[in-house]
């Protein structure tokens, strides 16, 4: 095996943020024409690595080479003009401007009297034309589909001549088909001689698309190998640092009563996200786990569960009586939800921990009278949500911002699941992405407290788009796309292909049991 | 009825009130334009307020000290500037609240007027006054003959800006980095570069929204002269849906109403106060708001504070 | 130039940050003092006693601070909440317009009622005036999406040129002598003086019991909760089941009605009637004050003594000395934007690479 020079070395990169050592001394080499893959769990370091490189953070120490040339740190456009290019898990794309605008944008002098859009146009469609990533230069971002967004993404950086191509997470928004298609276009890119570091947490797609891998733990580089030659297994333990057993499904045991059922369902349009004669029933003492790529109506369906949105056709029962649209009382009802985006929606961030945990019973006789917040009972129920949830990471007046995911995701978990004296117990759990970014301890911590609620009688609405998750987790799994939600069919009856299939709409695929649906 | 109709067509058959609408436009061209500049780059800047008063007093003081006329432009225009980079600094370099800064940059660029003028002028009660530009009457078209060099300057400026914004690499930049900052840093666009240069290039307009009130519109200084007319120009901008040419639209429609409503309280027959005429302008700028509120497209990043590599 | 989130910041560092602000403040106005031509230290001297260096500079500091509590209290309870009510001054002026119609003596109700249910009935219309004229850009701003600051700030021209149409008209004083001011109000509800021979009226233990009042709304009750969640984070309050736009219009209702009350006791305790400058500006004093003490009720009572004896201070220093009174505003103007950046270096540390 000949030993090309290296197009990018890393050396001993270390990134303190207070506490936490995100980098701690990791040195990496990339060499011309290969595709290595960057594994790790959330919060191994991955991003903060590539922001690093990409210049949107300056690291305490170490230094970056790029093609021989030491690359000066904490600017963006240099590490363009170097020939790096990086393609965001969180597009950064500008909905209202064109696609040609986004594409642009940086590659002109700022101060250039006009902007050259021919000359532009005609070599964005040779790019594209070269990579097989065909666009619409004058399409209106907003207009697009997450996967041609992602396109426009790529060729953002494939037009800015990059050479070194840094894929963050690129499959997480895609159906299992397009991930596919985008595994097509890094081989061309292979090809076409450039190099690509590909961020991934998913052990099937390293194996499939990279040559070398590099395993980041905590902070640290733990292992680096060829691809060729190591399992999924190896790869696993590396990750999280000791032997992992596959996630055993513990189907349920008894099925009881319909507790919810949504009856033709559909909601107002908004974008993407709406629902579209939507059916389904939850039953006690089942998971119902539904798959897809997100941006396909799960937040519609998860709002509407949780008393945000309220359908504009159909039904929705809860208990045989019509489900109401006010969070405080579908609460009181037995509802524990957990939304999807825990800074953002799940907590009140500058509010302390006790403010948090009673912020969904402010209401409830328990913790106010008259109007006066009843502090010393509210102060110790979050005490014991916080005991029996095991949140760590400060006391009960700390700002619950300051918790880590996990811990964060303990408390909203906690306070859905722990009603207070004189309340009912959860009846129905909704939980959209309740593990999305934590670590897995984390993970398994959240899905243990699912499972037990299952077994204690409730019904479970998981909504995830990690497939292994809905797979592991679903006594019975829907498939969404555009809105549309498929039957609610026993996990055996699915397989990985189908659902990937039914995540891209293909309409055979959507009813495994198409010929006793029809 | 009829009277009023009558009334109403004797007013707008008279050239002097076409005069007066572009006359009462110009300052509201120009402030229009320049809180148009900062939120199409992603910031709200509540300073224009205050900045054209700064602009008044300090083209006014500059003329009045021996300056020429446009030496007073261009000093009302550095001063805005001056307030533009402070607010920048405020607003991009500490991500503060762009509300409360711009508050209190016009509550301080006001504060300093005022208090300048007494400093200057301990002991004086009718204001000093200065020769003002005078009409274009070389002008070969009726109605611009007899407006001053800066409202000529005020039209061609929409064009300009609309060219800038949508033709040229630094109006795209302008514009993205008031979409998603992110994807200009992303694209190695310095996003605090060029929210500073729009919020200092805008405010420099509204400082010379505020010289033309004390060099053209009048030829001295008052308390309370800009009262309102930079609030007014924010809603203006929300009603032009940030777009140039909308906007020029809005302040001459604006202006229209506003010289309507003089003519009409002085014309003799009015059945309200004429406190009832004045409350016109702000009321209509109200009503504009509520028109376009449904359908209002803002900048995606107006008034979200960017930090570098913060999420 | 960067920020980095600070983990922890200390008490100390949090209570010394407005005073850090104040003393950058100060020796900025020491440069205008030093244009104007005087002398930094007396001028800074006369300030001080005009403000607080006699019982009468207090009495006077005091009955200034009444109306800027009450202002900063609602600018407080708005910004608490995320609702940026700017229009504080135009409802102090409906507060008082309300004020005299119900209790001047001609030209308002005229109602000859006993003091003990007209007084109350007069504080309500104030505070049902002020409230009134914040609803509707609050709604505006949670059904429409209007940027209530702009709103706000143009009901404030309109208010004062409509307040000038009612002193000209149905609310003119006949015995002023063309000069523009109301009618007075019923001399039987004008506030008693604290201290015989000075302006302090008992407005002033209004205003510091509403402080204390409001302090208790934020930190006991359920609707203080629920304006302190969705000042915070809206979306995460409705999610938790919080009524986002009910607890906006309480705001609106609580904000607009302690700017309208700032207005009834101004004509109570202080003037006795209204007039078109009957406040200069104590609307948008109050949020400088709310800032100022870091949108806290009780920092309210502190901000406002100490905006009012810079005011105050700053009259009788400038009648004097001759620096102009102008001196007061970019003080308070500074000092609003110097306690920005000094709270923000509370949480932020800035790194210079």
């Amino acid at each position: 095996m000949t030993e090309p020079a290296p197009v990018l070395r890393i050396r001993n990169i270390s990134k303190r943020f207070g506490e936490l050592l995100a980098n701690d001394a990791i040195s990496l080499t990339l060499d011309s024409g290969e595709v290595l893959a960057l594994l790790g769990e959330n919060g191994a370091g991955k991003s903060t690595l590539m922001s690093i490189l990409f210049g949107h953070y300056v690291a305490d120490a170490g230094d970056i080479e790029v093609f021989g040339k030491p690359l000066p740190p904490g600017n963006p456009r240099i590490a363009l003009n170097a020939g790096i290019g990086m393609v965001h898990q969180h597009f950064t794309l500008a909905d209202n401007l064109s696609v040609l605008d986004n594409i642009v944008l940086g590659s002109e002098p700022l101060w250039q009297p006009f902007s050259n859009r021919r000359a532009a146009r005609t070599k964005l469609l040779d790019v594209a034309h070269r990579f097989g990533l065909p666009v619409d230069p004058d399409a209106r971002v907003g207009t697009l589909s997450v996967g041609e967004r992602q396109r426009v993404e790529i060729l953002k950086a494939l037009y800015r001549g990059a050479r070194i191509l840094i894929l963050d997470e690129p499959t997480a928004v895609l159906t299992p088909q397009e991930s596919e298609s985008l595994f097509a276009t890094l081989a061309q890119m292979v090809a076409q001689g450039l190099s690509i570091i590909f961020i991934s947490h998913k052990l099937g797609e390293v194996l499939r698309v990279s040559d070398r891998v590099a395993v980041l733990r905590a902070g640290k580089l733990v292992a680096e190998a060829a691809t060729k030659g190591v399992t999924q297994a190896q790869l696993a333990q590396w990750m999280v640092g000791h032997g992992v057993d596959a996630a055993e499904r513990q189907p349920t045991r008894v099925r009881g009563g319909s507790v919810c059922a949504l009856e033709r369902v559909s909601t107002a349009r908004r974008g993407r996200e709406y629902l579209r004669d939507v059916s389904l029933a939850l039953h006690a003492g089942e998971i119902v786990a539904i798959a897809g790529v997100s941006g396909n109506g799960q937040a519609a369906l998860a709002n509407l569960l949780c008393g945000t949105l309220s359908a504009e056709h159909g039904s929705v029962t809860l208990l045989d009586a019509p489900l109401p649209a006010e969070p405080d009382r579908l609460v009181q009802l037995g509802v524990a939800r957990v939304p999807e985006d825990r800074h953002a929606v799940g907590v009140v961030g500058d509010l302390p921990v006790w403010e948090n945990a009673l912020s969904e019973r402010l209401s409830s006789p328990a913790f106010s009278r008259g109007g006066w917040i009843r502090g010393t009972a509210a102060r110790a129920h979050a005490q014991t949500i916080v005991k029996r949830f095991d949140v760590r990471g400060g006391g009960l007046t700390t700002a619950a911002r300051s918790l880590s995911g996990g811990n964060m995701q303990k408390l909203i978990l906690g306070r859905a699941l722990t009603p207070p004296a004189g309340a009912v117990a959860a009846k129905l759990i909704v939980a959209h992405q309740p593990t999305w970014g934590l670590d897995i301890g984390a993970v398994a911590f959240v899905q243990q407290q699912l499972v037990a609620a299952r077994d204690a009688g409730a019904a479970v609405l998981l909504i995830s788009d990690d497939l292994d998750e809905v797979m592991a987790l679903g006594d019975r799994i829907a498939v969404m796309h555009a809105g549309a939600l498929t039957e609610a069919l026993p996990a055996e009856q699915w397989t990985r292909e189908t659902i990937g299939l039914a995540m891209a709409g293909s309409h055979a695929a959507s009813t495994p049991g198409a010929e006793r649906a029809a | 009825m009829m009277d009023f109709i009558g009334s109403l067509g004797d007013i707008l058959g008279n050239a002097s009130f076409w005069v007066a609408v572009l006359r009462i436009a110009t300052p509201l061209i120009f402030g229009t334009v320049g809180v148009l500049l900062c939120e199409r780059a992603g910031v709200l800047n509540l300073g224009i307020e205050g900045i054209m008063v700064a602009g008044a007093f300090a083209g006014w003081l500059t003329v009045y000290g021996g300056g020429s006329l446009w030496t007073g432009v261009l000093v009302a225009a550095l001063v805005g500037a001056a307030f533009g980079l402070l607010h920048a600094w405020l607003t991009v370099g500490l991500a503060l609240s762009q509300h409360v800064a711009g508050l209190g940059i016009t509550m301080l660029a006001t504060a300093l007027s005022y208090y300048g003028y007494r400093v200057s002028f301990p002991k004086v009660n009718t204001p000093p006054t200065v020769t003002p530009f005078a009409p274009m009457d070389w002008f070969p078209l009726p109605v611009f003959d007899a407006q001053t060099p800066p409202t000529l300057l005020a039209l061609i400026l929409v064009p300009l800006i609309a060219w800038l914004l949508y033709r040229t690499p630094i109006g795209l930049a302008v514009r993205m980095v008031g979409e998603n900052p992110q994807a200009a840093e992303g694209q190695g666009v310095s996003v605090a570069a060029v929210r500073t240069g729009a919020i200092v290039a805008g405010s420099a307009l509204m400082g010379v929204a505020g010289s033309f009130l004390t060099l053209s519109a009048f030829n001295a200084f008052f308390f309370n002269m800009i009262n309102g007319r930079g609030w007014i120009c924010v809603a203006l901008v929300v009603f032009a849906a940030w777009q140039p040419g909308k906007a020029l639209l809005g302040a001459l429609l604006f202006a229209f109403f506003d010289a309507l409503q003089l003519r009409l309280q002085q014309s003799g027959d009015a059945v309200l106060p004429y406190q009832f005429y004045l409350m016109l302008p702000y009321a209509l700028s109200i009503v504009a708001l509520i028109l376009v509120a449904r359908r209002a497209t803002y900048p995606q990043a107006l008034m979200k504070p960017y930090r570098k590599g913060e999420r | 130039m960067r920020l980095e989130k600070r983990n922890e910041s200390s008490a100390l560092v949090l209570i010394a940050a407005p005073f850090a602000a104040v003393a950058f403040t100060l020796s900025v106005a020491a440069l205008l003092v030093l244009w104007a031509g005087a002398p930094v230290g007396r001028t800074y001297s006369l300030l001080l006693q005009g403000g607080f260096g006699s019982v009468f500079a207090w009495s006077e500091t005091l009955t200034r601070a009444t109306p800027l509590i009450l202002s900063g209290l609602a600018a407080t309870v708005a910004f608490k909440a995320r609702l940026f009510n700017i229009g504080a001054e135009g409802q102090l002026y409906a507060g008082a317009l309300a004020a005299i119609a119900v209790g001047g003596l001609h030209g308002g109700t005229g109602l000859e009622w006993s003091p003990w249910i007209l007084f109350p009935l007069m504080i309500v219309a104030a505070a049902l005036a002020g409230a009134a004229l914040l609803l509707g850009p609050a709604l505006m701003k949670q059904k429409l999406g209007v940027d209530e600051v702009v709103t706000t700030l143009l009901f404030n021209f309109i208010v004062l040129l409509f307040v000038g149409a009612m002193l000209d008209g149905p609310m003119k004083d006949p015995t002023a002598m063309g000069w523009p001011q109301s009618v007075a109000l019923n001399g039987e509800l004008e506030l008693g003086k604290l201290i015989e021979g000075t302006r302090v009226h008992s407005g002033l233990l209004f205003a510091a019991f509403l402080a204390v009042a409001m302090w208790a709304l934020f930190r006991f009750t359920t609707l203080g909760f629920r304006i302190r969640a969705v000042g915070a984070n809206a979306r995460a309050a409705a999610f938790a089941g919080i009524p986002v736009t009910g607890t906006v219009v309480m705001v609106a209702l609580l904000s607009g009605g302690l700017a309208g009350v700032a207005g009834a006791i101004e004509v109570a305790g202080r003037t006795g009637y209204v007039t078109l400058d009957m406040s200069p500006g104590y609307g948008y004093s109050g949020i400088v004050i709310a800032m100022l003490a870091g949108l806290h009720p009780i920092g309210v009572l502190l901000a406002s003594i100490f905006v009012a004896g810079v005011l105050v201070g700053a009259d009788s220093m400038s009648r004097a000395i001759g620096v102009p009174t102008y001196i007061a505003d970019v003080i308070v103007a500074t000092s609003l934007l110097s306690v920005l950046v000094a709270t923000l270096l509370t949480q932020y540390r800035v790194r210079w690479k």
